[in-house]
């Protein structure tokens, strides 16, 4: 077992490694020129190129790189001197566009996209799995037909048109809500929820429905198995066998999925950001690749990786520990 | 999920009723499905009507890029109650110019068809290829492909498109695509099919994994078979089951993934409009002009929906437990 763990532990290292050497080439091989947008239109030659040195693009593409890698584990210093200053260990490089360290500014943004998917992953867990099971206790009849018409039509819809469409029902035709605006929830509590209520409700109910769609099949599955015969014939009570028995050989495959979508949200809600005017870490990047503020592009880039893999790697090992088979692989 | 068991079909469970082709058998049962048959409709509505544009269009009497003063106020909005919907104009005009949002609906079809259907066939074959390679040559070129698809999965991929929509443009053009919309398309449809084979080659990886040991292939090795009759002959009728299904419903995925970077801003130039810009455009009008909005979203929604229930259709057609299911 611990081999088995130490093992995928290793792999998701050198993976992330690979994206953050193969990160850092693709944007540093663009055609844009980062020192040159360090300072406005009417910079002086000069400037751009004091900046050049200054934030270490004057040297080849894999001194850069070692550069950047070791400002990860050690932090990094810009400049010398009066003008030096210094953005502590995990730095991820200096944003010359907002004035800060990129690392400062995903620790300003990434509470929002936590806040947003954890409330939307408890919200979309419970809707799904309940209404998974619901359909699959009365598979044929109407609850049955209406979920999979329901959650027909949810897997189909594009995220941002059900968010402006939420948005604009609620806040602007009903205005049962004020236009939201984010505060922290030690800030304003109020605001806090008014702003997150709607983008939970539009995340939870279009991710439910693919997972109501595996509950259904998982529970359906589950309830040919012989260990759930064996429950049923012991004279176990039905609500006892389903939460016992068929409920938690349903969810092997959920966690799975859950765990997965739970990590990209976390790397950034790109879409549900961006309609609702959350100042998350999708909309961070999205202005970081208008603004083509490329540090802060890498940045967020490698922060989404990291949520990426690390799920990857923390679901594998969950599934070596519930089947022995998959460790001998 | 019911995928896997697609080709596990044994044919003495039919043999005893009537010899019937498992093809036949899933072909019998899709029809049965009405829904599933009325979806199918749809998609070959919404096919034909993007072939067809330029004459459904003629035959309207309405034309895309035509503009349309008259229809508008003096305050560039339709002149009439929901979009200025008239007899000349059915769905109304496009706030700002006046243009006909049918005649653009009509043609929009074409562009959102045209991505879904080009990055559905790209993903497709390089996942079915890379796939079949990988389950069954199996040692290093397994490891190859697997460490690939784990490196491309690692990446957020949304970001990524958008990020490298400028420059990866650009470069298209200076290797000789005609520059603007069929740089941009191409680029979208190549980034779409970069980030989308994983999905298929594991699917397809798996699926030969568990055919490999089976006793067929076996007995095709053992009489001497290559590579390519084992490929062509054994494996991959095996598995089209599978393929069929991914296919119907990763098409409107991507339908609705361009009209999410059309909304993102890294979609089409005017004039010309998928589904996806429109929708983004008519965000803008949302407090004058709310019939805007809907009439490319329920466009959208239906042509989807219409392929994910066709999509459903098959996959239960296809799938031999489906019916035995209905015992247990």
């Amino acid at each position: 077992m611990t081999t088995f763990i130490a093992r995928r532990l290793l792999f998701a290292l050198v993976l992330l490694a690979a994206v953050s050497l193969f990160t850092y080439l693709l944007f540093a091989l663009l055609p844009t020129d980062p020192a040159a947008l360090t300072c406005g239109k009417n910079c002086k030659p000069e400037l751009i190129e004091a900046n050049r040195v200054r934030l270490g693009y004057d040297k080849p593409i894999y001194e850069q790189y070692a550069q950047f890698v070791k400002g990860i584990f050690a932090g990094r210093t810009y400049g010398t001197g009066d003008i030096a200053f210094t953005c502590p260990a995990p730095s991820l490089g200096y944003s010359f566009n907002q004035h800060e360290c990129v690392s400062t500014l995903i620790g300003k943004t990434f509470p929002v996209t936590a806040f947003l998917s954890l409330g939307a992953f408890i919200l979309w867990m419970l809707l799904g799995v309940g209404t998974g099971t619901l359909a699959a206790l009365h598979r044929g009849k109407w609850q049955d037909r209406l979920t999979s018409v329901i959650t027909s039509i949810g897997v189909s819809l594009p995220t941002f048109y059900v968010g402006l469409l939420v948005l604009f029902s609620v806040v602007i035709w009903l205005q049962w809500l004020p236009f939201p605006h984010y505060a922290s929830p030690t800030e304003n509590l109020h605001d806090f929820f008014t702003a997150m209520i709607l983008p939970w409700i539009t995340l939870a109910v279009l991710s439910a429905a693919s997972y109501t769609r595996i509950t259904r099949n998982g529970v359906l599955e589950a309830m040919n198995e012989d260990f759930v015969r064996f429950g049923v014939a012991k004279g176990l009570k039905n609500r006892t066998v389903i939460r016992k028995y068929v409920l938690r050989a349903a969810l092997i495959p959920i966690v799975t999925i859950a765990g997965l979508d739970f990590a990209a949200l976390l790397g950034g809600a790109i879409v549900t950001e961006s309609v609702f005017s959350l100042p998350g870490m999708g909309r961070l990047a999205i202005r970081s690749v208008t603004d083509s503020d490329l540090p802060v592009l890498v940045g967020t880039t490698l922060v989404a990786a990291v949520f990426i893999v690390l799920a990857n790697t923390i679901v594998d090992i969950i599934y070596g520990i519930l089947d022995p088979r998959v460790r001998l692989k | 999920m019911s995928t896997t068991e697609a080709t596990v079909m044994a044919p003495e469970v039919f043999a005893v009723v009537e010899s019937k082709s498992p093809g036949r058998l899933a072909w019998e049962r899709f029809r049965r499905d009405r829904v599933a048959v009325t979806a199918s409709f749809v998609v070959f509505f919404f096919v034909c009507i993007a072939l067809f544009a330029p004459l459904v269009c003629r035959a309207l009497g309405i034309n895309p890029l035509t503009l349309d003063r008259k229809a508008l106020n003096d305050f560039g909005l339709p002149n009439g109650p929901f979009g200025a919907i008239s007899r000349k104009h059915l769905l109304g005009v496009e706030p700002g110019t006046g243009r006909d949002i049918l005649a653009r609906l009509i043609y929009g079809a074409r562009i959102s068809l045209l991505v879904g259907f080009v990055s559905t066939l790209l993903t497709t074959v390089i996942g079915v290829v890379l796939g079949i390679v990988a389950g069954y040559r199996r040692g290093k070129i397994d490891a190859l492909i697997s460490r690939f698809s784990d490196l491309t999965l690692a990446f957020p991929s949304l970001l990524l498109i958008i990020a490298l929509t400028r420059p990866f443009t650009q470069r298209l053009e200076s290797l000789g695509v005609p520059e603007g919309n069929p740089a941009r398309l191409t680029y979208i449809v190549l980034v779409l099919s970069l980030f989308g084979w994983v999905y298929v080659a594991r699917i397809v990886r798996g699926q030969t994994l568990a055919l490999r040991e089976r006793e067929f292939i076996e007995a095709a090795r053992a009489s001497g078979a290559g590579h390519w009759h084992m490929v062509f002959k054994e494996l991959l009728p095996n598995i089209w089951a599978p393929i069929i299904v991914i296919v119907s419903l990763s098409l409107p995925g991507y339908v609705a993934v361009e009209s999410t970077l059309s909304f993102l801003g890294v979609g089409l130039l005017p004039p010309d409009a998928s589904w996806g810009v429109m929708l983004g455009d008519s965000v803008k009008y949302y407090r004058a002009d709310p019939a805007y909005l809907f009439i490319p979203g329920i466009a959208l929604i239906v042509l989807v929906l219409a392929f994910n229930i066709m999509g459903d259709g098959l996959r239960d057609a296809l799938d031999p437990k489906s019916d035995r299911q209905q015992l247990g």
